[in-house]
């Protein structure tokens, strides 16, 4: 089921997104956004607030369908074939700002559920899987907990190992860490430098600048539904072409949002 | 014995033995103030009196043995009508030889709270429980597939009451449920029908749709075609409380945060995925409270069939106040229709209390 079909053009394209226009009602979100994603790459995106970030990764997953252009993920171009876009979601993983762990489901339950519904995985494979995971993001000992009795960071490392769970071949993050107490957001980071190391394509929103430093091929500045400036993190730090990014840099920088 | 505390004084004495306690609590909860004084004073006054004059009416000056109203020699009820008659209240005038039918379809509806309250149990277990359980108490019922048959026309009493009450819920939780997702559909004309029904419904009184079922359906069915008069009330019971528990469930579905969907539909769910294994679980569990209640209400309407000549529980109680043997009990016999319908349906509210303390704390 999670074979996928080889794309003939670039080989190691797994998002290409051309001419990107989408709408809410009258309000223009992204105006005419390109961009390709080559296998392996982390790019990290940030923004001011409301700048389209969310909406472009999650048109990357139709969460949002566009209006204009076309976006492809995978080789495939994805439309209103519903099929395709599920057969494609299951290889795009996604974690969200506020989680969104199934409360109803244990820990394990959570990991395991997508798994054997989605990717038709035997039941004794899924929770092999899914403990090897949760191992990975030390939440194995809370595998039979609720996640109502868990804390943000906790959860959030949950939602990782349930999407990693896919096997996905891309994790998408929007603002994985900005619902989080300071204390809990590097446990969350480290998981996620962790899956970067491991060669995992990454589109991460994310307004950690540490981060961005330590493992993004490239950062793209968005403002206003376009695309400013993308550079890899030395020179979009440090020589920033953009006055608007500078500006924004200046601001984030003076509040101390960055860590190491 | 510590002298009583004055009426500022915080009642967080240290030394405390039981009589002193009691009557701290009495002063607190029952006299605060002389308003509240007055009226406990006359509420304890009407207890007094009232208690031990029900208890000897009810049970100790009443006869519950005996063949005819001339053994009510105790000045108390004569439960005899009742007694004499407990098999056509429970059975109605289902044949003798068959009754243990009746007897294991009430122990398979009764099965269902255990089941309810099983928590360890497969789910899917309980759900084919759940399906089943109508197609087999009719097959017990009515017969056929190896059992002798019984026309429908001998079923009366509890009988009727507890069958029209349990299939009609199991039958009407589904169709509640698809209706509230009908209306929360993208698809209007999808939508369109959904909302039609059950606005339809819900400003239509039940009375009305039971007599339709009686009178109008035979009209529009071609002539031979007969639908049992049971099931077309049952098929009305259902259409009306699912209207209702559409609307319960829709509440339900508006409670679950956006984020649960998203989360769904990117680990690939597909829509009747996202429903069956996400969403609605969730849903149900924080509306079994109102769908309990609403439970109640459908055990109780099953008394309108009676309207429309189907003999459930209070059409036997109405025969037999009618007969001539029995003339002048009615007091007994409606008397004891309160207290079955309260019973169940009290227990069944205590349920619902019971899983709504139970939600709030797993919950917090
Ligand atoms: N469902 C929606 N309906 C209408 N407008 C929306 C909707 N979602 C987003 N928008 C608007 O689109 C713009 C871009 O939103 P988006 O969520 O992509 O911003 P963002 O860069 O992620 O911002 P933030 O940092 O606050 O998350 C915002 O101005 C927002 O008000
Ligand atoms: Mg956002």
């Amino acid at each position: 089921m999670s074979a996928l079909p080889q794309q003939d053009t670039a080989p190691d394209c797994v998002v290409r997104i051309e001419h990107l226009d989408k709408w809410y009602g009258d309000f223009h979100a992204l105006k005419d956004v390109s961009q390709t994603v080559a296998a392996g790459e982390r790019i990290v995106i940030c923004g001011p607030s409301g700048s389209g970030k969310s909406t472009l990764i999650r048109c990357i997953n139709q969460l949002e369908r566009h209006q204009r252009g076309t976006v492809e993920v995978l080789g495939e171009i994805l439309d209103d074939n519903v099929k395709r876009l599920e057969r494609i979601r299951r290889s795009v993983g996604m974690c969200f700002q506020h989680f969104n762990l199934f409360p109803h489901l244990t820990v394990l339950k959570n990991c395991t559920l997508p798994q054997t519904a989605n990717l038709g995985v035997p039941q004794e494979e899924a929770i092999e899987r899914a403990l090897a995971l949760l191992d990975k993001v030390q939440m194995r000992e809370h595998a039979n907990k609720y996640p109502g009795q868990l804390s943000g960071g906790q959860q959030q490392r949950i939602a990782i190992a349930r999407a990693l769970c896919m096997q996905p071949r891309i994790m998408l993050f929007d603002e994985p860490t900005s619902a989080l107490d300071p204390e809990m957001i590097s446990e969350v980071l480290d998981v996620m430098v962790d899956l970067a190391r491991d060669g995992m394509t990454m589109l991460c929103v994310t307004h950690e600048m540490g981060f961005a430093r330590k493992v993004a091929d490239r950062v793209i500045f968005m403002d206003h539904g376009e695309i400013v400036e993308q550079a890899p993190p030395e020179r979009f730090f440090h020589a920033p072409s953009s006055p608007r990014t500078q500006q924004f840099l200046n601001q984030i920088l003076d509040h101390g949002v960055t860590r190491a | 014995m510590t002298t009583p505390p004055s009426h500022a004084e915080p009642i967080s004495q240290t030394v405390a033995s039981p009589l002193p306690n009691a009557w701290q609590w009495a002063r607190r909860h029952l006299f605060p103030s002389p308003g509240h004084t007055v009226l406990s004073l006359i509420t304890l006054a009407f207890l007094l009196w009232f208690v031990p004059t029900a208890l000897d009416w009810l049970i100790f000056s009443a006869t519950f043995i005996g063949e005819s109203q001339a053994d009510c020699t105790g000045g108390g009820a004569c439960w005899l009508p009742i007694s004499q008659r407990i098999e056509m209240f429970v059975y109605g005038f289902y044949p003798d030889t068959q009754e243990w039918r009746v007897n294991v379809a009430f122990a398979l509806a009764a099965g269902l709270f255990p089941l309810l309250y099983a928590k360890r149990l497969d789910r899917r277990w309980i759900l084919a429980y759940l399906a089943a359980l109508p197609f087999v108490m009719w097959w017990l019922l009515k017969g056929g597939a190896g059992l002798p048959e019984v026309s429908s026309t001998k079923f009366a009493g509890i009988l009727v009451t507890v069958f029209l009450g349990v299939v009609g819920m199991v039958f009407a939780l589904p169709l509640g449920i698809l209706l509230a997702l009908g209306r929360r559909s993208s698809k209007p004309i999808i939508k369109m029908l959904c909302v039609l029904y059950i606005e339809l419904i819900r400003s239509v009184p039940v009375i009305t749709l039971l007599f339709m079922a009686s009178l109008m359906v035979q009209l529009f069915l071609p002539p031979g075609v007969f639908i049992d008069i049971l099931l077309r009330v049952l098929a009305v019971l259902i259409l009306f409380t699912a209207a209702y528990m559409a609307e319960t469930i829709r509440g339900g579905l508006q409670g679950i945060p956006k984020g649960q969907y998203e989360a769904a539909k990117a680990l690939g769910f597909s829509y009747w995925k996202t429903m069956g294994m996400i969403i609605l679980p969730q849903v149900l569990r924080n509306t079994i409270p109102p769908l309990l209640t609403q439970f109640i209400g459908l055990f109780k309407e099953t008394t309108l069939v009676m309207i429309v000549g189907v003999l459930d529980i209070v059409g036997i109680a109405m025969s037999t106040t009618a007969a001539p043997e029995w003339l002048g009990l009615e007091h007994e016999v409606y008397l004891f229709l309160a207290m079955f319908f309260f019973v169940i349906c009290f227990a069944l509210s205590r349920y619902a209390r019971h899983l709504e303390k139970q939600l709030e704390r797993s919950r917090s």
